[in-house]
């Protein structure tokens, strides 16, 4: 059963997790092993799960489960477990605002408009699509241009088709998913498109979505031109230059009715904003201490509100994270605070956490700003990694174990990760 | 069958023939409007900036001049009878540089001369105390009192809801395709669906309004459309400025604008390019940097980076760029045409003048005893307070039930805004804002599509972004026929 | 898949980009003369060996994609095949698999369609799907 709504809320929760995607269920699990007693999911949707239960394609659970699964199969995995651990669970629940006392107002259609109060709030209302205005591409405003992830709703849940020509724009996982999805349901893709000089997603995509289908992946171009008046009729594509200049000398036309934007997500901040939360430039989500504590004290963050992931497994390995020590705060246990602040150096772009502590395991994510061939990773000069290759596409996580940190008496380590030495 | 005769029939559904309907609305009359869109406020209204000029801006000699004051006098009580968005927030018109202080005096002398209240010369540290995201390149500014933010297509549909509550006879899709004069000083206008009677033709047709002219035999003008780009930025930048920014006039246009619009958001343009293609609604890269540009000069903490939608819109610009309003060769065949900037400021002046013109053109008119002045406000959800939401929540769970979540829009008010006459996915994000946010519909699509095809009672794949041919999802039948 | 041809040992290496998992290994398969596999290399793991090794014999691909479902939470029930079919079947099996309709409730493994072009797989529901006027089950209190 995916859908088990609680009819009737506590006045009060030791945690309240917004959320119930993976991160939320993860969190929620992570908070009841900590013994928080009374823990409650919020979920806007009508069944927990999240955009999970849209991502119909295996690939997911290899590193959590030990086995490849779907997205749905996954969700289902932690549906099963958070109802076996008696979390309350509110779907069709939409959090309206938190206070500073972390009072969290909600509102359902079912029970209206009610208060409940929270010792530990969890954040975990995942990440929403870039659109066609964060990349303000020109021309006409026709119906035919939407996200990849709206798509794949239709597709997959609502049963509606997009159109039956489509082009895609931007070269990330749910692009390539869908290029897959939309050949098998009898659309012709046109074709990938991918301002970058590499794909955004992972090489075991453009193979088994691209690949296999002869849909062809163009790197360095993008769409110049949207055209149609009602109905999209076509696009212009043009390759760029190093600094994203297009050659409209280079460019030609392509008749589709259909175009799909992978062009990256953007955390949803909503709350976190509304409660003041200190946010990371270049992440866009909240600043995190190792403990995954947000700025504010009590409030959480985990998943996708933090940075965008590209394997759930680890989203729900941070969310679990974040969920027992939401757990350890409502039950007045901490852990001891953090000593080391982390700096993004050479081909870093962020790490999360953004601080650590010197006594115990920590595992700091981070991702590149461009692809390298073998490469080491410092952690200042306490540590270094080998890395066969990195991809700004793809995570590199690193283990920071308290003994790389026993002659380190400083409180900033900076994270490079640049060519090995030859 | 029996032939309705109108006794006024306006072509052309947008901010101006909205406005002349509900005008008309309150007299004995016969009234009917043919819009080609499948909504009102569809063409040129949809893109407005949504200003209500200061008054203070047009030369009192032109046409339009004269209208702008009087109209932005008339915006409070069609707000309040109405219940649309409109807030006189002021404006500053801002100088970058020495030599253009004079134009702020010259602007300043004419608002002066036409009447205009509150006009305030402010220097640097009063800018700087007032609106301190300028630039501090701005070294002056005009500032006008008077200058309000309205939702344009907020203001269209609750006129004609007014008009329509007052026995207007509104028909939609129905482009008008020929004019011809019948019997006894009347006119025929047919549509593909139908042929209209009538006594008295309001051509307010928008940039189409020399075609118009031109069926009926009286084309004396040429309109041209001059195009302009809109830029709608994150709610991330709410409160910025507190004013509408205007740069110092050129001759040709009033320049880039920094609109904090009725919703708060924020709203940079306009640009200025004539185009030959009367159906050209493209944005151009080289507009959007020309926006962003100018803009950054202005007010520094703006970029391109924060935009979440561009749209562009076509001004009609007759030759010699003043509103021409008024009778023509053949009787009972009026002109609204070249309302260009500033004619939704000027809309309610143009309104009573066109109801003078007819009355002056032997029409009788006498006031309803019965007219309704307005329309129930909709409701608002998330500006309600917490008190509120909960009592609404509690009477009718459709209010408990949050479909747009970028802009807290919920189900209720969707329903509410089908119900007042949204037929498209359009209709509902301008009524409501469901799907006008950052994520540009990402989440409340389906939803919306879901409302509209079980209170319409049509198949989802048969409902549209905005009409005609702008379906968004196909049927699975279709592909798995063969 | 990329091929080249060593003149001196007239061995053939071939390139593949392993799908296993998100590492996406770059795996080498080197066939001799006689066209057998000599060495794979490049893989991080037992399951990227075998891959390898299918990949250059007989690729086989997980389907999963989505059947109509009647009176369901939602308009399609996502299903999955319980192990890999040979590639050139994928589109053949979506094409069989969209003259389906079901009946909800159902249960995530329950057999949509058994057996597929006779090789053992199954086509199974990959989640549990309620039917949308069940009404929610009431817990706690």
């Amino acid at each position: 059963m995916i859908t088990a709504e609680t009819q009737h809320l506590k006045p009060e929760y030791d945690v309240v997790v917004v959320g119930g995607g993976p991160a939320g269920m993860a969190a929620a699990l992570g908070a009841k092993e900590m013994g928080a007693d009374r823990v409650l999911i919020v979920d806007r949707e009508k069944e927990a799960g999240g955009i999970l239960l849209q991502c119909i394609h295996p690939g997911f659970g290899l590193q959590h489960f030990k086995e490849e699964l779907t997205g749905p199969e996954y969700a289902q995995r932690f549906l099963e477990k958070v109802l076996e651990t008696e979390v309350d669970l509110a779907t069709d629940t939409y959090v309206l605002d938190i206070d500073k006392d972390k009072r969290v107002k909600l509102m359902s259609s079912d029970r209206g408009v009610e208060i409940v109060s929270a010792k530990a709030v969890v954040l975990a209302m995942g990440a929403r699509e870039r659109t066609r205005g964060a990349i303000r591409t020109p021309g006409s405003r026709p119906s035919g241009v939407l996200t990849a992830g709206l798509a794949q709703k239709f597709v997959n849940m609502l049963g509606y088709l997009p159109g039956k020509r489509a082009v895609i724009l931007g070269s990330g996982d749910i692009g390539l998913i869908m290029a897959r999805r939309l050949t098998l349901e009898g659309l012709e893709v046109a074709g990938v498109f991918e301002i970058m000089p590499h794909a955004n997603g992972l090489n075991r995509n453009i193979v088994q979505c691209l690949h296999d289908y002869n849909i062809p992946l163009h790197l360095s171009t993008t769409v110049v031109e949207i055209h149609g008046s009602d109905r999209l009729e076509k696009v212009t594509v043009a390759p760029v230059d190093e600094t994203f200049t297009p050659d409209m000398s280079r460019s030609w036309d392509i008749p589709c009715d259909t175009l799909l934007l992978s062009i990256g997500l953007i955390p949803e901040n909503e709350l976190s904003r509304q409660l003041n939360l200190r946010i990371d430039p270049v992440t866009r989500g909240p600043i995190v201490r190792s403990t995954m504590e947000s700025s504010m004290d009590g409030v959480f963050v985990c998943g996708n509100v933090v940075h965008i992931h590209d394997l759930v497994d680890f989203v729900s390995q941070e969310a679990l994270l974040a969920g027992r020590n939401a757990g350890l705060y409502a039950t007045q246990q901490q852990p001891p605070e953090d000593n080391i602040r982390l700096v993004p150096g050479e081909n870093v772009a962020y790490c999360v956490p953004h601080t650590i502590s010197s006594d115990r395991e920590h595992t700091v994510y981070m991702r590149v700003r461009k692809p390298l061939e073998a490469s080491v990773l410092n952690l200042g000069e306490v540590y270094e990694k080998k890395l066969r290759y990195v991809f700004p596409a793809e995570m590199v996580n690193l283990k920071v174990r308290p003994r790389f940190l026993h002659e380190f008496h400083g409180d900033t380590l900076k994270v490079d990760i640049v060519p090995t030495a030859s | 069958m029996k032939i309705v005769l109108y006794d006024v029939t306006i072509i052309g559904g947008g901010a101006i023939g909205c406005t002349i309907a509900r005008e008309l609305s309150r007299y004995q009359i016969n009234v009917a409007l043919l819009e080609k869109e499948i909504e009102v406020g569809f063409g040129t209204s949809k893109a407005n900036s949504g200003i209500i000029h200061g008054g203070h801006h047009g030369s009192p000699d032109s046409l339009k001049g004269k209208l702008e004051w009087e109209g932005n006098q008339l915006w409070d009580p069609l707000a309040d009878e109405l219940g649309f968005g409109f807030r006189r927030i002021g404006e500053l018109t801002v100088a970058l540089a020495e030599d253009q202080l004079p134009t702020l005096n010259a602007l300043k002398e004419q608002g002066e001369k036409k009447g205009v209240p509150g006009l305030e010369l402010w220097d640097r540290d009063r800018l700087q105390q007032e609106e301190p995201s300028l630039s501090e390149n701005a070294i002056a500014a005009l500032f006008a009192p008077t200058t309000g933010v309205v939702n344009p297509y907020e203001a269209c549909f609750n006129l004609i809801e007014n008009a329509v509550l007052n026995g207007l006879n509104l028909f939609v899709s129905s482009p008008v395709q020929s004019i011809t004069e019948g019997p006894d000083n009347t006119w025929i206008l047919q549509t593909p669906k139908k042929e209209y009677r009538t006594r008295f033709v309001i051509n307010a047709a928008g940039v189409f309004a020399d075609r118009i002219a031109e069926l009926a035999g009286v084309r004396t003008f040429s309109i041209h459309a001059r195009k302009g780009e809109e830029y709608l930025l994150d709610k991330r930048l709410c409160g910025l400025v507190k004013r509408v920014i205007f740069p110092c006039p050129t001759p040709v246009s009033k320049g880039i604008l920094v609109i904090p619009t009725f919703d708060g958001t924020l709203m940079v343009g306009p640009t200025a390019e004539m185009v030959e293609d009367k159906y050209n609604l493209a944005t151009s890269s080289a507009g959007g940097q020309q926006v962003f540009d100018f803009v950054r000069n202005v007010v520094p903490g703006i970029s391109a980076r924060d935009c979440i939608a561009e749209f562009a819109g076509l001004r009609a610009v007759a030759d010699g760029e003043d509103f021409i309003i008024g009778t023509t060769s053949k009787k009972g065949f009026i002109n609204v045409a070249g309302i260009q900037s500033p004619g939704l400021t000027a809309a309610p002046a143009i309104a009573t003048l066109v109801a003078d013109i007819i009355r002056d053109e032997g029409l009788s008119m006498s006031l309803k005893d019965d007219f309704e002045p307005a329309v129930p406000k909709p409701i608002h959800f998330a500006s309600l307070p917490t008190e509120k939401q909960i009592e609404l929540a509690r009477q009718n769970p459709s209010y408990g039930q949050i479909v747009c979540r970028c802009e807290l829009i919920t189900e209720g008010e969707i329903l509410d805004a089908i119900d007042r006459g949204a037929k498209t996915l359009d209709g509902i994000k301008f009524r409501t804002r469901a799907g006008m946010g950052r994520c540009q519909g990402g989440f409340c699509t389906s939803r919306c599509m879901e409302l509209l095809s079980r209170k319409m009672d049509v198949p989802i794949p048969e409902i549209t972004k905005r009409g005609g041919e702008s379906w968004v999802v196909k049927p699975r039948t279709e592909l798995t026929a063969t | 898949m990329t091929t080249q041809t060593h003149e001196s040992t007239a061995s053939e290496i071939s390139n593949y980009l392993c799908i296993g998992c998100p590492m996406g290994c770059r795996l080498e398969v080197e066939e001799n003369e006689a066209k057998e596999i000599v060495e794979v290399r490049g893989f991080s793991c037992r399951r990227g060996e075998q891959y390898a090794k299918q990949e250059h014999t007989e690729p086989q691909r997980m389907v999963t994609t989505t059947v109509a479902i009647n009176n369901g939470l939602w308009a399609r029930l996502p299903v999955r095949t319980t192990a890999a079919i040979p590639k050139d079947k994928t589109i053949e099996l979506c094409q069989k698999l969209r003259s389906l309709r079901l009946q909800a409730p159902i249960d995530r493994g329950d057999i949509v369609l058994p057996n597929v072009f006779d090789t053992g797989v199954d086509v199974v529901a990959s989640r549990s799907m309620k039917t949308a006027d069940e009404t929610t089950s009431s817990r706690n209190g």
